[in-house]
């Protein structure tokens, strides 16, 4: 029992990302019918964020300190970082250590600008092109993005560490009545949990319970009918575009803590989201949850050690291994509907 | 002759002549002159151009013809040079049982994976092969070690056993890869003037099975076989309600572009017997795909043509660093020099990534028929400025 509890737990971190990437995916292709294979590379974008503001937080000045010395018995060169000199030492310290949400901040109207810039400045020109094309200028653009992030941040991870204050890992054994120590959980795994249940509840209220959403499914449902009702329907595809960069950025703001950046974690993530979204349904945003967060328990108990010793290497395949099945079995995916993208 | 047309029969000999005489045109250059770092008539490379020039003619026949985006073809071709080099390690150091057994074991691996991928056509199918390809690649890299070797890549030892040749060479190092005795690495150097033209076994080798290769896409092209594959890509509903079963038309489509990667994989080992995990890469994939759109998807010539581009300027763009830049623009003066390099930078050496993506971008936008359509385009522009040239002589202004 324990030990299922604690596999359901180390999936939803993982599943918590790929439904915020499929989700992200799902919207753009409902909404603009286009296949974006820089997903991924805007997921990426969103790490970066929070490893730059990470970066500025810890920009220094240097002041000499008479009173202590260093090794060669010279003045110790002391460095305060810019933001502790002007906030003082205690605030200043706190507003570094907190640097990662505060990056979600940040990165929402970078990724807004991201989002907006590409749909206007590139996929505008590929909504009535084949998918083939979508998806070759989208891959080119994921390439332009990674090597960009690549030339300025370096090939090597950078660890951006959480708040204090969440670094440590609690017993969720105990709090439920168990033996102790059993079910030892990271506290960032959990916050990052309850990050996507928010952010993912916050989309589907926005599509659901107002104005803007409703045109956006009606949208979704007829394009062409919404337009002849004078609607300028492709405004707001364009705003819906830079909402799923965003979801997609704070995506990975919130996962920098959990794996360190590096500039192909987008391209690592992309691929499996994609398997994702076509599991759950193209098109279809509850499908892409649900099987987000079905692929990434199924992907925690792969990696059980009683289950690879079984079948060695399951859990590098397992998710490809489910989609396959689940494609040939269920081919419209989990939750897809009739006439969305059967050609 | 050889069931071609004559339009055809011109286009084969044109290329023929073309990858005999590679190693004159790629080295227009004497050898020490400033501009020899532009030649590209060294082995390594033209064997590289030949065999890519491969995997692309293959890749074409599926994507270029039935229109199936295939996203994990380099599977095939990390595959392909596996089974080679176990061939190498198992059996003898000849060139032939390696090929053969590359593309036999890559035909069944197509087979396999084109049986549950060919089930869904447009992007399920993209995702599908990309499913597998990575798959693949993981297990490549974890399970399957004692086949692969793993991160290190798989390589010849002299512990192997290679039946029909010999462990060790009587000095007691590893034998090369040789064809009945014709070593793959022999090279004849001709020094003519300033210019040194270098002739190897193993590029003549590889040239001739791209002849061949692509003598059988021609054929395949040009066949009933290719008709119905074409008829696949421009309506697929409409030959189902004809009652046709497209399937295996499609599938032999793909089994047979996997082969050809098999091939280039199996070639690609036998000049450099070792086999590495990273060539089934994803990005591998999107490399084949590039060659063919750039040259010009569904056209003979285009996926030759854009894989020698790429591996051309891949290898000279790597090459050139800041130095080599700050050379070319000395000229100018420092305000311009330094940002012009700073931009320029970006985009050589290990940006060449950055290069590939742009250029990936900026054909599918602008020119979707890759350079065969470009050099269309400029051939129609050229005809029509002279007719229109002639019809302004025929009737004078005034």
């Amino acid at each position: 029992m324990d030990a299922i509890i604690l596999q359901i737990l180390n999936g939803l971190d993982k599943g918590s990302a790929y439904a915020l990437i499929a989700l992200g995916l799902t919207l753009i292709f409902g909404t603009l019918g286009v296949v974006n294979f820089a997903h991924g590379a805007l997921f990426m974008i969103g790490a970066f964020c929070a490893v730059t503001l990470n970066k500025i937080l810890n920009l220094s000045f240097e002041t000499v300190d008479p009173s202590r010395t260093d090794f060669l018995g010279n003045p110790m060169v002391v460095k305060t970082p810019y933001v502790e000199g002007w906030f003082g030492p205690e605030v200043g310290a706190s507003i570094i250590d907190w640097s990662v949400p505060l990056s979600i901040l940040f990165c929402i109207p970078i990724m807004l600008a991201v989002g907006f810039i590409m749909e206007r400045g590139l996929i505008k020109h590929f909504y009535r092109r084949p998918h083939a094309d979508q998806i070759l200028v989208t891959f080119g653009l994921a390439i332009v993005l990674q090597e960009l992030i690549k030339h300025y941040f370096g090939a090597n991870q950078i660890a951006t560490p959480a708040p204090d204050v969440f670094r440590g890992s609690f017993d969720f054994g105990a709090m439920l009545g168990m033996d102790p120590n059993v079910i030892i959980y990271p506290y960032w795994r959990l916050v990052y949990f309850a990050f996507a249940a928010l952010v993912i509840g916050g989309v589907f209220a926005f599509l659901q319970f107002t104005t803007f959403g409703m045109v956006v499914r009606a949208g979704m449902a007829d394009r062409e009918t919404v337009g002849l009702l004078g609607i300028n329907i492709d405004k707001r595809f364009t705003i819906m575009f830079a909402l799923a960069a965003v979801v997609a950025g704070m995506a990975g703001v919130m996962y920098a803590p959990i794996n360190s950046p590096n500039y192909h974690m987008g391209m690592d993530f992309l691929v499996l989201s994609f398997v994702v979204v076509v599991v759950g349904g193209m098109g279809s945003l509850p499908g892409a949850v649900l099987a987000g967060f079905l692929l990434g328990i199924l992907e925690s108990f792969a990696s059980m050690n009683e289950i690879k010793s079984l079948i060695p290497g399951i859990d590098q395949i397992i998710i490809y291994l489910a989609a396959i099945f689940i494609l040939l079995a269920r081919p419209r995916g989990l939750m897809g509907r009739k006439g969305v993208m059967e050609d | 002759m050889l069931g071609l047309k004559k339009k055809d029969l011109t286009l084969l000999g044109v290329v023929a002549a073309l990858v005999i005489f590679a190693p004159f045109i790629l080295n227009p250059f004497p050898a020490d002159s400033a501009m020899a770092q532009f030649n590209a008539g060294y082995p390594d490379l033209m064997q590289r151009f030949v065999i890519f020039g491969i995997f692309a003619i293959g890749f074409n026949i599926l994507f270029g013809l039935t229109g199936y985006l295939s996203f994990g073809h380099a599977a095939f071709l990390g595959v392909g040079s596996y089974s080679a080099v176990w061939m190498f390690k198992l059996l003898s150091m000849n060139v032939i049982p390696a090929i053969i057994l590359a593309v036999i074991i890559s035909g069944l691996f197509a087979m396999l994976i084109g049986f549950i991928s060919l089930r869904r056509s447009g992007i399920y199918f993209s995702i599908l092969t990309l499913a597998f390809a990575q798959m693949s690649f993981n297990l490549a890299y974890s399970v399957l070690t004692p086949i692969t070797n793993g991160e290190t890549g798989l390589q010849l030892t002299l512990e192997d056993p290679r039946v029909l040749g010999e462990t060790a060479t009587s000095s007691g190092g590893i034998p090369v890869t040789n064809f009945f005795g014709l070593e793959m690495r022999a090279t004849e150097t001709l020094n003519l003037g300033g210019w040194s033209f270098q002739f190897n076994a193993g590029y003549y080798l590889c040239a001739l099975i791209m002849m061949i290769a692509f003598y059988i896409s021609i054929r395949i092209f040009r066949s009933p076989f290719g008709l119905m594959l074409r008829a696949v890509k421009s309506n697929q509903t409409r030959l189902n309600y004809t009652g046709l079963n497209t399937r295996p038309y499609t599938l032999a489509a793909f089994v047979i572009s996997g082969m050809y990667a098999g091939l280039a994989g199996g070639l690609m080992a036998s000049m450099d017997p070792l086999a590495g995990a990273e060539r089934m890469q994803w990005t591998a994939s999107g490399e084949v795909v590039l060659m063919t759109i750039l040259g010009g998807a569904g056209t003979l010539i285009g996926p030759v043509l854009g894989a020698g581009f790429i591996k051309y300027f891949e290898n000279i763009f790597s090459k050139i660093n800041e130095n080599v830049l700050h050379q070319w623009f000395h000229a100018l003066p420092d305000g311009i020099e330094t940002p012009l390099v700073w931009v320029a930078e970006h985009f050589v050496g290990s940006g060449w990534h950055l290069t590939l993506g742009l250029l990936f971008m900026l054909v599918v936008t602008f020119l979707p028929g890759g350079l065969v359509e470009g050099g269309q385009r400029i051939g129609r522009l050229v005809r029509r400025r002279g007719e229109s040239k002639k019809a302004t002589q025929s009737t004078p202004a005034e």
